[in-house]
């Protein structure tokens, strides 16, 4: 047996480290193929309930029919649920003590944030692909110009970054994966139920209306429908964000992003400090 | 000998809220030597290894591991120093190999010098045929040794082992303190934490016991015993009838003798070997049959039950008698 000699040990930077966690992270997506799951069957089956079973009694204000219509608000459900994503693989890491292990590495310390996020944005936009390809089979189309559907596709991957910050506040705030599963079924499915997701907000009660339309979700979805050609532009009656989708989206996100990153982070360092 | 400790600790104090963990804890370790941190669960072990590594802040006092201080150069300290926790933090959804270049990866070592490390570690640890199977299908004690594989990968000089062994059955942890003991002889400086008495008796060359945040006693593991009283000699005969008979053999070479006939036993307290060997020979002769002679020292859980007053591994209400 040889005894080795110390290595030279290197700083390879922020960036680096992360691409290394993210890697790691990526791994485990390779293993458990099921937890993809979340971005492809449970979807597609969202996609096929709504389209097929309550997609008739649906009235939606759109020019190539519901199903077109539809697709988007999965699109923003599915992504909202990237929090979801993050703070799941951010409390099994906690608990797990691998957090401790790389605190205790001569690395950059936000290192396993941000490779979780950008593991956790890759898991969502996976399920962006599948749901594109979804909607193309059951007949959605972007209508707009290229330009107008990428920028929404951006619009999507904004949304994302701001889910990570919440995803990070709740995986940090939880003791096990069980408790965040519990908070987010609770919080995000009505959340994302209680927009324009998957029914019109102009036919919901009044009160109920004026809280979908003030949803920031349902800036997202608009401006994804608009910029796609999948709606047609809202009342003159609805709430003011949605009179304006895109630059409202882009408000919110950045709103989101300032208000929840700091709570985040405090919350991380301190679950994780002592 | 004139080395700077590789590990130091002065006056470290940890306060959660009120509750104070860590009250003024020092103690410092020479190179290539062991220190055992003895204490029962909840004595402040793991939040004094926590600061020692890092991971969390001291409240007041210092601290310092290869001479770096661990408030003001953390990154220094993380560079010599390995960290095996409490809980084996090992990926369990990755292969023995992908968990160790994986670390490897994020000190930035070359590719030429993990392929040896990653296969010398994966020997010395006996996972070579374990190396490409995920973690998940590990035993209990395979994922103890991966676990501290992967503390090892850049070689550091100082060593930080929380409980390396709590959970494995006898055969590993015989093992694992094999492996150990390997280490030292190269020269790494240990730290470990346990609330078994037998294994920092089998490993450290100084222990410092803590109970409530406090260091309560610091020696070798032999002073340590010493100062918990005198050794006796134990004499079992082998027959019920003979106890009158050998206790006045006894008798003629030490002045107490104490008797239990159940267990047939006579025990004397005794200086050490050279009254253990009197009495040997003065059974010779007598045509008493023994069954066992020896002498017996006081364990190290004699001495933490002496001072703290409960024992290290907490009793199942058990209520054990003094044996005087």
């Amino acid at each position: 047996m040889t005894t080795l000699a110390r290595p030279e040990i290197r700083d390879i930077g922020l960036l680096r480290q992360s691409l290394v966690i993210a890697r790691r992270n990526l791994i485990h997506i390779k293993r458990m193929p099921e937890m993809l799951m979340d971005v492809t069957v449970q979807p597609v089956m969202f996609v096929l309930l709504f389209a097929y079973v309550f997609g008739g009694s649906i009235a939606a204000n759109a020019p190539a029919g519901y199903r077109e219509w539809l697709l988007p608000g999965i699109m923003g459900q599915t992504i909202a649920f990237a929090s979801f994503i993050v703070a799941v693989g951010l409390t099994a890491d906690i608990d797990k003590g691998i957090v401790d292990r790389m605190r205790s590495l001569p690395i950059h310390p936000a290192s396993v944030l941000v490779g979780r996020s950008m593991s956790s944005l890759l898991h969502s936009m996976i399920g962006i692909v599948v749901m594109s390809l979804t909607g193309l089979i059951v007949g959605w189309r972007i209508r707009g110009s290229v330009l107008d559907a990428v920028l929404a596709y951006l619009l999507i991957l904004l949304w994302g970054f701001a889910m990570i910050w919440l995803g990070i506040l709740v995986g940090s705030a939880m003791r096990s994966v069980e408790a965040v599963n519990g908070v987010m079924f609770t919080t995000m499915f009505p959340i994302t139920f209680l927009a324009n997701t998957f029914a019109p907000a102009e036919n919901m009660p009044g009160w109920l209306r004026h809280i979908a339309e003030w949803n920031p979700i349902s800036s997202l979805v608009q401006a994804v429908r608009e910029l796609w050609g999948n709606t047609t532009p809202v009342s003159s009656d609805a709430a003011l964000p949605l009179q304006h989708p895109v630059l409202s989206t882009v408000i919110w996100t950045l709103g989101i992003t300032a208000v929840i990153a700091p709570l985040a982070l405090r919350s991380f360092q301190r679950r994780t400090r002592d | 000998m004139g080395d700077p400790p590789a590990i130091e600790a002065i006056d470290l104090v940890k306060e959660f809220g009120e509750q104070r963990a860590v009250d003024g804890v020092s103690f410092s370790v020479p190179q290539g030597t062991v220190l055992g941190l003895l204490g029962p669960n909840g004595a402040g072990k793991t939040t004094t290894v926590r600061m020692m590594t890092t991971l969390t802040v001291p409240t007041s006092g210092t601290a310092r591991v290869a001479g770096h201080d661990v408030v003001r150069e953390p990154a220094a300290v993380r560079r010599s120093m390995g960290l095996t926790g409490q809980a084996a933090t090992v990926d369990e959804l990755l292969t023995g190999r992908e968990n160790l270049r994986l670390i490897g990866a994020l000190y930035g070592l070359s590719a030429t010098y993990m392929r040896r490390a990653t296969e010398d570690l994966l020997e010395r640890f006996s996972l070579v045929e374990a190396g490409n199977k995920v973690v998940k299908e590990y035993s209990g004690g395979m994922r103890r040794r991966l676990d501290l594989a992967v503390s090892l990968v850049a070689t550091p000089p100082v060593l930080f082992l929380d409980e390396p062994t709590t959970g494995l059955d006898p055969r590993s942890r015989v093992e694992l303190w094999d492996v150990l003991r390997e280490l030292v002889d190269g020269g790494t400086t240990l730290l470990l934490t346990t609330q078994y008495l037998e294994e920092a008796d089998q490993l450290a060359d100084r222990i410092v016991v803590i109970d409530q945040g406090n260091v309560i006693a610091e020696g070798t593991p032999l002073q340590l015993k010493d100062s918990s009283g005198a050794a006796a000699v134990v004499v079992t005969v082998s027959h019920a009838a003979d106890l009158g008979s050998a206790e006045a053999v006894i008798r003629s070479v030490v002045p107490e003798v104490h008797v239990e006939p159940n267990a047939r036993q006579l025990t004397a307290p005794a200086d050490g070997l050279a009254d253990m060997t009197r009495i040997a020979v003065a059974f010779e002769g007598t045509g008493i049959e023994l069954d066992d002679l020896g002498l017996k020292r006081p364990t190290l859980d004699d001495v933490f039950l002496r001072l703290t007053g409960h024992r290290a591994e907490e009793p199942e209400a058990e209520i054990e008698e003094a044996v005087s």
